[in-house]
């Protein structure tokens, strides 16, 4: 059922997350939330030869191990919600060959996982499937290529710049069984205030992540304090303080309460300036930690509101500003 | 040729000075690393077109031609003679003669060390 703001559905048939599996690579792997992660790379390149084949790898692992955790096998799963960053997200395209099931491709940059969880959660809501596995990744090296310089150019980054993340994560939904429900979500609409500067995409992305919260609370009638984490995806560090300051000026007051995945997954010590980024950074996180939370009861109801830059490197050269998106889900602590 | 202690040291400092004027554009500014580059050849072919540069050249040895600024020094060096030579045409023609040697040099070992090596991802700390 879709509120009146077109944007936000609250689910009757509330969708159950069974299962679900996270991958971190050798940086994550060192970061705060390691102990969370379900499996730690040592080798990006996952004995590959090339970063995109090893994004592909990383994915079908990935979706291996939330099908697995789910006590599952593949041919229980209706269909596949994927997407990533690279171009034509082959990544998850290529993933999805192997395993031979429905695959429904779907791209909003970093705000990936969140699309796919609400997309997913809307269609096992309405019965249209049954079981559902939402999957994102993405590899630092890969979205370096893609989007600034490759590698081999030994280029430097500048340091307001987010490392995206190398990792990803999955969620198998169902109509059965036990665990964390997904309670509504609110899709996103594109937001965009004017900002060209790729090396501050927090900034970008913080006022369709201040939209996005507002239409959510709005449309379920909740306020902040109701939620026990309120994690947005990607802002990093200066992001993060932009949205604050935006919600506080139409008098919506984060506190506490308020995280964001980039500044959760890497160590304060390390430099990755502006933290982390990437579709695999919020799937990353929401699979690992935030759901080991809300199993064990630690949060009862989460908000996640993933954020997507929805630039290319064509917009971008052409002098156009950076549009963002924000998708929201609501998971409450599972039965 | 015999080079004293305080070549080495000028040549040093010299070089060492432009890449770090660099480094402070990269951490400062919003310029891209591509960007810089172009503005440092430019400063290269201002400074020989002005006459000034091979008095730079003398000072800092190595320290003025490995940078960036070097190349385009020459560059224009380059297209200056072979303009004086040929007119026009030497314009064009003059700036990469001079410096086919250095752009040869760079995409060969770029090939070289592709084929021998493969990239990893670079690890912070």
């Amino acid at each position: 059922m879709v509120s009146t703001n077109k944007q936000t559905v609250i689910f009757n048939n509330k969708p159950t997350i069974i299962g679900n599996f996270s991958i971190g690579g050798p940086l994550e792997s060192k970061g705060p939330l390691r102990d969370y992660l379900g499996y730690k790379l040592e080798d990006d390149k996952l004995n590959e030869d090339t970063f995109e084949k090893a994004e592909r790898k990383l994915l079908e692992h990935i979706i291996f191990g939330a099908i697995d955790n789910a006590n599952l096998k593949l041919n229980d799963i209706d269909v596949l919600l994927g997407g990533d960053l690279l171009n034509q997200i082959v990544s998850s395209s290529f993933a999805a060959r192997k395993f031979g099931i429905t695959f429904i491709g779907l791209y909003s940059a970093c705000a990936t996982i969140a699309e796919s969880l609400a997309l997913g959660a809307c269609l096992v809501d309405r019965q249209v499937f049954n079981t559902v596995c939402c999957a994102t990744a993405s590899h630092f090296s890969s979205a370096e290529r893609q989007y600034r310089f490759p590698l081999e150019l030994g280029n430097q980054r500048p340091p307001t710049s987010q490392w995206t993340v190398t990792g990803g994560g999955a969620s198998i939904l169902s109509n059965k069984g036990k665990g964390p429900v997904i309670t509504s979500a609110t899709f996103g609409k594109v937001v965009d205030f004017g900002i060209k500067d790729v090396n501050n995409m927090g900034a970008c992305m913080a006022p369709a992540a201040m939209d996005t919260i507002m239409t959510h609370l709005q449309g379920t009638n909740t306020r902040v304090e109701d939620y026990d984490l309120i994690a947005t995806g990607d802002l990093g560090k200066l992001g993060s303080e932009i949205l604050v300051d935006l919600l506080e000026r139409k008098g919506i007051k984060l506190g506490q309460n308020y995280s964001d995945c980039g500044n959760l997954i890497y160590n304060k010590q390390e430099k990755v300036f502006m933290g982390g980024s990437g579709s695999g950074c919020s799937a990353t996180v929401f699979n690992s930690y935030i759901l080991h939370k809300l199993r064990k009861g630690d949060f009862k109801k989460v908000l996640l509101v993933a954020t997507g830059a929805l630039l290319s490197t064509t917009t971008s050269q052409q002098g156009d500003s950076i549009p963002g998106i924000a998708h929201a889900v609501c998971i409450e602590g599972g039965k | 040729m015999d080079f004293s202690i305080m070549d080495y040291v000028i040549t040093f400092l010299v070089g060492g000075t432009i890449c770090a004027l660099a480094q402070i554009l990269v951490v400062r500014t919003n310029i891209t690393t591509s960007r810089i580059l172009v503005l440092f050849l430019s400063i290269g072919i201002v400074l020989q077109t002005l006459g000034v540069y091979p008095y730079f050249k003398d000072f800092a040895k190595a320290g003025a031609t490995v940078p960036i600024i070097g190349f385009g020094a020459t560059l224009a060096q380059g297209a200056i003679e072979a303009a004086k030579a040929d007119g026009l045409l030497g314009v064009f023609q003059g700036g990469l003669t001079a410096t086919a040697g250095g752009i040869a040099i760079a995409i060969f070992s770029g090939f070289v060390v592709a084929l021998i090596f493969s990239s990893k991802t670079k690890h912070i700390k």
